[in-house]
């Protein structure tokens, strides 16, 4: 139980992180960030990865847990990478 | 030992994966230097997915999945239409809650027994099948699929919301009696219940989104993503693994702040937005006063000849007509003509947030031109002409001098100030919102009817003439 409530600990801390670490962005950037963190949150790809595969349905949650959170990553970074070569100053 | 060497590795990559998110992050929030930032947290998550890869139970499986979600999604992404992008990004959204979903799904199946840490299970399925049915609706909204929907449907959706959420909260307390010793329920029982549970997650999403209309979109899609980075935050804590936590954490808090951001520019509370919507949130029944005065292509064309400073106002509707290069080109064509061109951008313009930057910027039109209501408005009194295009809410003035009004008190782009007004429309109906607008009413306003990329296009030809 205690590794949890560590867990939990981790989680607070990057909570506030991520409130100040966002607190002013130009207008400009919402959509770009926006759809950068969408890719972040693509990360369950690597929680996917450590799952256990005994079993069909065990096999086929794991399949779609991984291919969904793969669209999540890859369309997230190069969609955001194709808008952000836009934004130039000149 | 070499298992726990693994481990270790794996957990030396999380942090500096960690790191690069953070930084990435942080880098994202500003112009100079976002491009770079995305590829920094486009780096950390490399480093995460292949520390993780080195000890995987299954590799065949495995990279058989990503190759198969990472061909989809970067086809996806290259290549979807600039205009495209709200819905794009809502997609991709509810596929990372949809995965979150199915990871927790999973690890239910592992358990034998019962114990408290399946609360959290059940917290990540729910939240992450909001996320997917919810992101799923706002994705056919945003690609028109998906009209307004009738009132009886959206107060149906609003009891299914109600009953969605009170079942998953008897579901989880049914968690904490069983463990407590308080209830004692067969595994097979649970299972049952549990299966009714992943089917309510995802009505609960389709019931919360279905009422929400397309003009508060892109508060909608921001929620989302704040929740789809709250449900990889939860599963992270399931399965222990504190890449999940941190880097789900951050896009969950990022998410909220845009949220924030974007209801404070509506002047609206999050409750108002989802759970009452624009019609019932007062009447507007003031008489407008004045006439609508249309102008054709050729006389605008000598209007905006003779300015000085021009500022244009995109909406929606240029979004719709595909119009940001002919507006790029007739920008550049007024610069030529000794004009001072800018751009006035509501934050809520459009169907997401930030969505004309991104057309703009797609057009090339340098972002130190585009000015935010707080920068542009104090000088409005010596803007020449103020074009806009396809825009409505956001230049309402009854947001300023209608109390009555259901969008009273949120900041607009004060246009009515300007010396001429030129708008472009398609036709008189309402806004999102449903108001009526006074601004078409004014003395100093001019209505250019027809279809922006077309009127505009007129007036480029009228320049090079």
């Amino acid at each position: 139980m205690e590794i949890y409530l560590l867990l939990f600990f981790i989680l607070i801390l990057a909570i506030f992180l991520g409130l100040e670490l966002i607190s002013k962005i130009p207008s400009t950037l919402h959509t770009p960030l926006m759809s950068g963190a969408n890719a972040i949150s693509g990360i369950t790809l690597v929680g996917a990865l450590t799952l256990q595969t005994d079993g069909t349905l065990q096999m086929v949650l794991a399949f779609c847990a991984i291919a969904f959170a793969s669209i999540n990553v890859f369309g997230g970074y190069l969609v955001t990478n194709r808008m952000l070569k836009m934004f130039k100053k000149k | 030992m070499m298992d726990f060497d693994f481990t270790m590795l794996q957990q030396i990559g999380y942090i500096a994966s960690a790191i690069l998110f953070i930084y990435g992050l942080k880098m994202l929030s500003s112009e100079s230097s976002a491009a770079k930032g995305n590829m920094v947290s486009s780096f950390g998550m490399l480093l995460a997915i292949l520390v993780t890869l080195i000890d995987v139970i299954n590799p065949l499986l495995m990279l058989s999945a990503i190759l198969v979600g990472g061909s989809i999604g970067a086809v996806f992404a290259l290549r979807v239409k600039m205009t495209s992008i709200p819905e794009m990004v809502a997609l991709f959204n509810g596929f990372g809650g949809l995965s979150s979903y199915f990871l927790a799904w999973s690890e239910f199946n592992n358990q034998t027994e019962i114990s408290l840490v399946m609360t959290l299970t059940y917290l990540t399925i729910f939240i992450g099948g909001i996320t997917f049915s919810g992101s799923l609706i706002a994705f056919f909204k945003l690609s028109e699929v998906l009209k307004n929907t009738s009132n009886f449907v959206n107060s149906a959706s609003r009891w299914m919301l109600i009953f969605g959420c009170s079942f998953a909260l008897l579901c989880i307390l049914q968690i904490v009696l069983n463990v407590s010793g308080l209830l004692i329920l067969e595994m097979d029982l649970i299972r049952i219940i549990f299966v009714c549970f992943l089917i309510a997650s995802l009505i609960t999403g389709l019931a919360f989104v279905l009422p929400i209309g397309g003009g508060d979109m892109p508060v909608v899609i921001s929620l989302l993503n704040s929740l789809s980075g709250i449900a990889a935050a939860l599963a992270g804590i399931i399965i222990t693994n504190t890449a999940l936590i941190v880097a789900g954490c951050l896009v969950g808090a990022s998410g909220l702040v845009l949220t924030l951001i974007m209801a404070k520019s509506m002047n609206r509370t999050l409750y108002n937005i989802f759970f009452v919507g624009y019609a019932a949130s007062g009447s507007s029944d003031a008489e407008i006063e004045g006439e609508i005065k249309p102008i054709t292509a050729e006389d605008a064309y000598l209007v905006i000849e003779a300015a000085r400073s021009v500022l244009i106002v995109p909406g929606y509707g240029m979004a719709v007509a595909q119009a940001q290069h002919v507006v790029k080109e007739l920008g550049d064509l007024l610069e030529n003509n000794d004009c001072e061109v800018s751009y006035g951008i509501h934050p809520v313009a459009g169907r997401m947030p930030g969505h004309m930057n991104v057309l703009l910027a797609e057009a090339n039109v340098s972002y130190d031109n585009l000015l935010e209501p707080k920068d542009i408005n104090p000088k409005m009194g010596i803007v020449d002409v103020a074009i806009v295009i396809g825009a409505n809410d956001v230049v309402n003035p009854s947001a300023t001098e209608q109390p009555g009004s259901p969008i009273y008190g949120m900041p607009i782009l004060e246009v009515y100030k300007a010396k001429t007004v030129m708008v472009l429309k398609r036709s008189m109906s309402s806004g999102f919102a449903g108001v009526q607008n006074p601004l078409f009413f004014k003395e100093n306003s001019r209505m250019l009817f027809g279809d922006a990329k077309e009127s505009i296009s007129k007036l480029v030809a009228e320049f090079k003439e």
